[in-house]
């Protein structure tokens, strides 16, 4: 029984990895960037729907929405000012500045909302009793919500016309180009939909934490991202199951080995299969031609 | 064979302008220090960059040691800091257990500065033998990953040292206390877990510090003129190329990397000894990002770029605390404007108008175009 | 230069098909000979028994259709691919197993088909690079700049610009290889290969983008530096004037599997060999 209910938490802390994971491995897919910024994102998004809650007295549902127009806007803007500029050179000059706008994101917010961590109403409370077990509603609405949005993801992907050009500008940019797809608008596209994603994950991890600072957003940012690599990045079913997989190792980990070693535990996880498996466990290793 | 090969006209070894080069960076390093020891002495220093002149020469030899890495051997680290960990962790037990046998401060400041090189390029080793497997990004996670590992398994550590000799508890689920060490009344309780090293005799001085960066230049600087660095270099270059010349890839990349670390190792081993107080979370992933934002903005590869950016980097938040709430911000924003400033091309072109003839100038200089 | 052939009566009984080696290397060991040799990609088969054998002062013309597996044969030669089938013998000794650097130290030096050159390292580092494993001391001498670092040093820079004079490129020891002209980054890519000392040099497409007169001059060299160093020289090429004009030996490479061999008079008259470059005629 208290094994079923830390796989629960852990598969429900995983959903919200998961979403995180997607948004992280579309915009690397894409951009084929580390964006180190994407946890911050998270972090914005917690603010904006807390301070909508409690400021402005809006209900949860419009102070999420409202967090997800915020969060799309910035991670347009922050692609369009910071990022774009920067599309033809070396990859290390991009992350550089990834973790300047990380560095920025992280200053405004403590310079806006203070260093001190506010707490934060989660958007539903109670459980559900099942059988000897009690089920939170939000662990139940977070493995929901990350079922609906890797199903639509999918389909989105797949079927719509953009979808397409998002994929064919991950494989290769120029021959997209030449297809007569437009690759910025496409990019801007992916960052929309990563900071959407990165918003409604903010709003689930808050509501697990109860509350929220300045750095909430980048440790699970680093883990989500692991959790991209985990399942192999670029894929979007590995983002999943990285995600939900890392979510139940450190639930698991946390329970019956070690609280302080949780995160090395997930690391080492993260470094074993690497080794196993180097493209991850759904990626596919291409290797270099000759 | 190959007397059958006509000739070319002997010319002179050419070696003069990367020798004035590495000149120039030791001579600019002895003159920077005798002028900030004379002006030491001399009191003209304010007690805030007093403070600062030892952890600017550990920041130096992790710059120019990362330097080493992402730059000469063109592997993306982001863990670093976990070097610099292990090195000062080491050093200070090293350090605080040879307290009675070892009298003179800077033979145990030696000491432990050997420890800590020596422990971190242990780590090196255990980290590099997965990690440079991987390739690129994957790579970079790793390192990252094991920095945050390395973090943690110093967090659960608990050693104190009597006439016994050394007590160490790995204290995994956080049951153990500094008690459970049993140690002596003469003991001393060096580290404590969560809490860190306390109590630590801060037996670090500039000018160990300086000297500690002469040696990390020698060693990096000679290596990279080396055949050793020329293979390092050309693993860079073109690994595929390199093996087909008869260079092992996997021992070039490890040398690089476990060198890197145990000169990060030293450098933490001085930086520990700075502090009476230190916890492993002072050694956290954005150290590493602190540290590798010298490199990057010093230029890869250019170990005189990363004194510098390390120097400046590390003065330049103390010198905006006039602006106190804002500092970070404007740090980030530095930055920003920096990478965009020194990589886009249309930006440069812009900036490069008015300085035209002087970009003509430059150019004609061969080999000034690194960047 | 004497084009001798001889066929079948070859001392070498073992050989598993028809070799061409010049007379003057019947009686020695072939520097080369693979039996055999295949390698599938996940099922999709890109060289099938390819059968090879090459004397110590050859040189040899590997030809065929674009995607016939002439580069892949030089990456299984390299170990730069492990072989599915057959072996590969170098000097006698089978390589099976073997990692592309013991590959090289055996002696087998390559040239590649999109130039890889370490570019960012001047032209003198790139020749030293290929003679990084002769260069004898450590990493510790170095740092330290022991008098074997000095000493070594001193020699294989005299040794890497004799090197250069090859092809008079002396003179760019200094200049960043990268920025080089194409043709003398291909030329450099030859002399870096030299430096490993190698008995069996692989040349992928040396004359790619060269002028006519260029390509002249190259044929030129190409047989200098196999009587100067003694040495095997085994060549991809599409420049049908530089293959029938140096080469001794040929062999056509169609789909992955050898459909010729011979000296350039039995490959320039051979009808399959003409079928697979220019199609069957239709009647």
């Amino acid at each position: 029984m208290e094994f079923l209910s830390y796989l629960i938490i852990g598969v429900s802390l995983g959903s919200v990895y998961a979403i995180i994971a997607l948004g992280y491995t579309m915009v690397y897919g894409i951009a084929k960037m580390l964006n180190f910024a994407h946890g911050d994102v998270i972090m914005v998004g917690g603010y904006i729907s807390l301070l909508s809650m409690t400021s402005l007295g809006l209900p949860w549902w419009a102070g999420v929405l409202l967090a997800i127009l915020v969060c799309t806007v910035l991670g347009v803007v922050i692609e369009g000012l910071a990022y774009k500029p920067l599309r033809a050179s070396p990859s290390l000059a991009v992350l550089i500045t990834a973790i300047g706008v990380s560095y920025f994101l992280q200053n405004a917010a403590q310079l806006l909302w203070g260093a001190s961590p506010m707490s934060y109403t989660p958007i539903v409370s109670g459980s559900l009793p099942v059988g000897g077990l009690s089920i939170s509603y939000i662990s139940l609405v977070t493995i929901v919500m990350c079922v609906v949005i890797m199903t639509a993801l999918t389909l989105f992907t797949e079927k719509t016309r953009m979808g397409k050009a998002m994929r064919a500008c991950s494989e290769d940019k120029g021959a997209a180009q030449l297809m007569g797809i437009n690759v910025n608008r496409t990019i801007s596209l992916t960052f929309a939909i990563g900071s959407a994603l990165a918003a409604i994950a903010g709003v689930l991890l808050c509501s697990f934490n109860t509350s929220l600072m300045p750095t909430t957003g980048s440790m699970p940012g680093i883990k989500a991202f692991t959790a991209a690599v985990f399942g192999g990045i670029g894929s979007i079913p590995g983002a999943l199951l990285g995600g939900v997989l890392l979510g139940i190792i450190e639930s698991l980990a946390k329970a019956y080995i070690s609280t302080q070693l949780a995160n090395s535990i997930v690391f080492a996880v993260l470094i074993v299969t690497l080794l196993v498996r180097p493209a991850g466990l759904l990626g596919k290793y291409v290797p270099e031609k000759v | 064979m190959g007397k059958m090969i006509k000739l070319g006209k002997k010319r002179s070894v050419n070696l003069t302008k990367t020798r004035v080069v590495d000149f120039s960076t030791y001579l600019g390093v002895v003159l920077a220090f005798l002028i900030v020891d004379a002006m030491l002495r001399g009191g003209m220093l304010s007690r805030s960059f007093s403070g600062q002149l030892i952890p600017i020469c550990c920041y130096i030899v992790m710059a120019v040691s990362l330097n080493l890495t992402v730059g000469i051997l063109g592997e993306l680290s982001l863990g670093h800091a976990g070097f610099m960990s292990v090195g000062a962790f080491s050093g200070i037990v090293a350090a605080m257990s040879l307290q009675g046998s070892i009298p003179s401060e800077p033979a145990r400041l030696a000491i432990a500065l050997v420890v800590g090189a020596a422990c971190a390029a242990v780590a090196g080793v255990i980290v590099g033998v997965p990690v440079l497997r991987l390739r690129g990004d994957y790579l970079a996670i790793v390192t990252l990953a094991f920095g945050e590992i390395i973090k943690e398994l110093i967090n659960c550590l608990i050693i104190g040292h009597d006439e016994n000799g050394l007590h160490v508890i790995f204290n995994f689920n956080s049951s153990k206390t500094v008690s459970d060490l049993g140690l002596t009344e003469n003991g001393i309780e060096i580290i404590k877990g969560a809490q860190g090293a306390t109590g630590t005799q801060m037996i670090s001085t500039f000018t160990a510090g300086f000297i500690l960066v002469m040696i990390t230049l020698v060693v990096v600087l000679n290596l990279v003129r080396s055949r050793s660095g020329r293979a390092i270099m050309a693993i860079r270059d073109n690994r595929i190329a390199a093996e087909s010349v008869g260079i092992n890839a996997t021992k070039y990349k490890m040398m690089a990397f476990v060198t890197s670390a145990a000169l990060a190792g030293a450098a933490g081993a001085l930086y520990g000894l700075n502090f009476s107080n230190l916890t492993s979370a002072k050694f956290n992933f954005n150290t590493s990002i602190l540290v590798l934002v010298f490199v990057v903005l010093g230029g890869l590869g250019n170990i005189w770029g990363s004194i510098i950016a390390a120097t400046v980097l590390t003065i330049l938040p103390e010198a905006l605390r006039g602006f106190d709430d804002y500092r970070m911000l404007i740090y980030a924003i530095v930055l920003i404007l920096v990478m965009l400033a020194t990589n886009n091309s249309r930006l440069k072109a812009l900036l490069a108008r008015p300085f035209a003839s002087l970009r003509a100038r430059a150019a004609a200089r061969p080999g000034k175009e690194a960047q | 230069m004497p084009r001798v052939r001889s066929r079948n009566e070859s001392p070498l009984v073992n050989m598993p098909s028809d070799a061409y080696i010049p007379q003057r290397d019947l009686d020695k060991l072939p520097i080369l000979e693979t039996r055999h040799l295949g390698i599938d990609f996940g099922g999709l088969t890109a060289v099938d028994d390819f059968n090879l054998v090459i004397g110590r002062t050859e040189i040899a013309g590997l030809i065929g259709p674009n995607g016939a597996g002439k580069t892949t044969v030089f990456n299984l030669l390299t170990k730069v691919y492990q072989p599915t089938r057959g072996s590969i013998m170098i000097d006698g000794q089978d390589t099976n197993g073997m990692s592309t650097v013991q590959v090289s130290n055996l002696g087998v030096a390559r040239t590649f088909q999109n130039i890889r050159l370490f570019s960012n390292l001047t032209v003198e580092d790139n020749v030293k690079l290929g003679m990084h494993s002769q260069i004898k001391y450590g990493m510790f001498s170095g740092i330290a700049r022991l008098p074997g670092y000095w000493k070594q040093e001193r020699i294989a820079h005299e040794r890497a610009l004799e090197l250069l004079s090859i092809f008079d490129m002396q003179d760019m020891a200094d200049k960043k290889a990268g920025s080089l002209p194409y043709g003398a980054q291909r030329r450099l890519e030859i002399v870096r290969a030299l430096g490993t000392n190698p008995g069996l040099l692989l040349l992928d497409e040396p004359a790619a983008g060269m002028n006519p007169s260029e390509t002249v001059e190259l044929m030129e060299n190409i047989i200098r530096i196999r009587d100067t160093f003694q040495i095997a020289i085994m060549l991809i090429e599409h420049d049908m004037n530089l293959v029938m004009g140096i080469c001794e030996g040929i062999c056509v490479l169609n789909f992955g599997k050898v459909i010729a061999k011979g000296t350039p008079e039995d490959i320039q008259s051979n009808p399959v060999v003409i079928e697979a470059y220019l199609g069957r005629r239709k009647e």
